[in-house]
């Protein structure tokens, strides 16, 4: 991949003690959509902000294309941001807020209206080309923000939670019609959030972070099979996660701490090495053990069946065997057997696994 | 409540009638005592003076004929208003940088100013009208700083009307900042940070998004000053000058020194209209509320 935005070794602090953005690289392709993900105050914004030109890094560079941008003002970058609760301008119509940034680039104001008008048709705004942000409902207000940055062509374009004031509904609709314009626009975009299914149905890839650091950067699928760290494992989607050590005279097998044996992928049991291990085993990857079914299904152990909840299309138990926290989830009804109290054989597969070694 | 529904709000309309009827003397006895005091201490005194003033000393329009045909008179009138807008302007000239700073810093700066703009806002303008006699004044230090450094004798700024006119607007400076920065202090930053984003210098994004934001403040502002101008009391009669009176100096000098209660009556009238007017026109446009952010 050849880098268009580049952020090399990025350090920010506000107070000079603790560091809000700690030493974060990331390499983004011309044309990506990129998401940063992370729990509140992971430094999302802050490393947005310095993107964007509004926070100066307290280390570290930002590159575009090779050429260096850390030390230029916002209003001398060329990129669109898109804020939370919009910002837009109220005194101005929808039309003039569009046109704002045609204005203050000088762009030539004999094609400013067919410009603004394109834009707007894109969006889906053509008809709300005279109003007021405040005749606008959120979602409508959400476009002429997303017009806005988008307008005079920038490099990069960035979003912070745009979707974050929208009810649920209208968040899926934003999604999908934000993820069409981005494309049909084919403009970089970094785009922060901390709504994980929002990150794993918009992005090329998704970059964790957590305490102002990096935790891995890769395609949503990867992010949540094959989680780097005990972190993304915990924070990406619902888990289970065992304490072991790797047996390294029996290939394939892990010691699980309280659970006993376990056989695990060869290949993933190679390259971990030796040590102490983190094991993932995703809920949905646990099965129950119906007498005969299943010969594969190698690794079992009995469940207590603690709390069930039911979602109508799927069935999450959530439990423990032998002391040890354990969630499972059936697709599906609830079988007749599953009852909250009741002890049930569930296993899972060598390779359902995802192996995390603990440094 | 922040955004909750009133309980009452979550009745069915009948029951909340039916309520609302059932609780109408509670009403009428929470409105009673204002009521009279509003009609005992401002509605009776307003008009015994717009009697006094057509039937003191006698039955006629007199008062309000002379007041507009006697050149002395319409003197007064025009300084009263361009003194006002004097003022107005000094004020909003000194006061937009500070309430702007106020407003876009949010460290110890923003705290610092506010807590000397409230602190002149508390003094009572009594005592900052006898600070400006001190300093003014002919053992003050503004003499003192001719004499020590050899100008010769320091120009004559007590009892003028730069005195008043410097006096008010050290005033109303505060109320001034107030009413800008209740304004400014509801502008998001984002707005700004939108603007530059978007290839707008700090020059461009001021003009363009700022300044639009704070005019309801300094619409707000300026009627603030103004209109308080207009009726200004003690300070130009302690500070000013006889020579350019303003309104209120006239009738304080008819009452007191003419004891013409009929003529200044009808100059208060005057006065009054005016400042109704003002606000009357500022409420089609604006809203009476706003006038306090
Ligand atoms: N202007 C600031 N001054 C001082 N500290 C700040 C400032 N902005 C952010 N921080 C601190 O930096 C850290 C990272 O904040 P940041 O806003 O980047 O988090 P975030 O990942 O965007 O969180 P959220 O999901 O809540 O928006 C936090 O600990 C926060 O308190
Ligand atoms: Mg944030």
């Amino acid at each position: 991949m050849t880098a268009y935005l580049s952020l090399r070794n990025i350090v920010k602090s506000y107070d000079g003690r603790v560091n809000a953005v700690d030493n974060v690289s990331i390499d983004i392709a011309k044309g990506e959509f990129l998401t940063f993900l992370g729990p509140s105050g992971s430094g999302k914004t802050t490393t947005l902000m310095m993107i964007a030109g509004f926070e100066a890094p307290s280390a570290g560079a930002i590159e575009l294309e090779g050429e260096d941008l850390t030390r230029r003002k916002p209003y001398e970058r060329n990129i669109g941001v898109v804020f939370q609760n919009y910002a837009l301008f109220p005194h101005m119509t929808v039309e003039r807020n569009v046109a704002f940034p045609l204005r203050m680039r000088r762009f030539p104001r004999n094609r400013e209206a067919a410009r603004v008008r394109e834009i707007l048709d894109l969006v889906g705004l053509g008809p709300f080309a005279g109003k007021h942000p405040r005749e606008l409902s959120g979602g409508q207000q959400q476009r002429v923000a997303l017009a806005r940055g988008l307008v005079f062509n920038p490099d990069v374009l960035l979003l912070d939670e745009p979707l974050g004031a929208l009810d649920k509904s209208l968040r899926e609709q934003m999604q999908v019609e934000l993820k069409r314009i981005q494309r049909e626009v084919g403009i970089t975009t970094v785009y922060v959030t901390h709504d994980q299914t929002e990150a794993m149905t918009m992005s090329d890839r998704i970059a964790v972070f957590s305490h102002g650091k990096l935790e891995q950067v890769a395609p949503p699928l990867d992010v949540y099979h094959r989680p780097r760290t005990r972190f993304v494992g915990e924070f990406i989607g619902d888990s289970n996660i065992f304490a072991g050590t790797v047996d390294e005279s029996q290939p394939g097998c892990v010691t699980l701490e309280a659970l006993g044996p376990m056989r695990v992928d060869v290949e993933a049991w190679r390259r971990v090495g030796k040590g102490a291990v983190d094991v993932l085993v995703r809920p949905e990857r646990v099965q129950l053990a119906a007498p005969g079914a299943e010969p594969a299904l190698l690794n079992r152990l009995v469940m207590e069946i603690g709390v069930i909840v039911n979602y109508g299309d799927s069935v999450l138990l959530i439990g423990s065997a032998r002391g040890q926290r354990l969630r499972m989830r059936i697709a599906g009804a609830q079988p007749d057997a599953i009852r909250e109290g009741a002890t049930v054989i569930v296993g899972w597969r060598p390779g359902d696994e995802h192996l995390i070694a603990r440094s | 409540m922040a955004g909750g529904l009133s309980p009452a709000a979550a009745l069915p309309t009948e029951v909340r009638t039916r309520a609302a009827r059932r609780r109408s003397p509670a009403v009428w006895l929470l409105l009673g005592p204002p009521s009279l005091v509003l009609t005992l201490l401002f509605m009776l005194p307003i008009g015994l003076v717009l009697v006094t003033s057509i039937t003191d000393p006698r039955m006629s329009l007199a008062h309000y004929q002379r007041i507009f045909t006697v050149p002395l008179y319409t003197h007064v009138m025009l300084n009263t208003f361009v003194t006002s807008l004097v003022v107005t302007a000094l004020c909003l000239v000194l006061g937009y940088p500070v309430a702007y700073v106020m407003a876009r810093r949010s460290d110890w700066v923003s705290t610092l100013l506010l807590t000397i703009v409230a602190m002149s806002f508390w003094t009572g303008f009594l005592v900052r009208t006898y600070a400006w006699l001190v300093i003014l004044g002919s053992k003050g230090p503004v003499t003192g700083a001719y004499q020590a450094l050899g100008l010769g004798p320091a120009p004559q700024l007590l009892f003028t009307s730069f005195a008043s006119t410097l006096g008010m607007t050290h005033i109303l400076l505060p109320y001034m900042i107030l009413a800008l920065f209740a304004v400014m202090k509801k502008i998001e930053p984002d707005q700004l940070k939108a603007a530059a984003s978007l290839g707008a210098r700090p020059r461009a994004a001021f003009a363009a998004v700022f300044l639009p934001l704070s005019l309801p403040g300094v619409v707000n502002g300026s009627l603030l000053v103004f209109v308080s101008c207009l009726g200004f009391f003690v300070t130009p009669i302690l500070l000013g000058t006889p020579r350019d009176m303003m309104i209120s100096q006239l009738i304080n000098q008819q009452i007191e020194e003419l004891l013409a209660w009929g003529f200044a009556s009808a100059v208060a009238v005057i006065l009054l209209i005016a400042t109704g007017l003002i606000l009357v026109v500022y409420n089609r446009f604006a809203g009476l509320d706003r006038l306090w952010g």
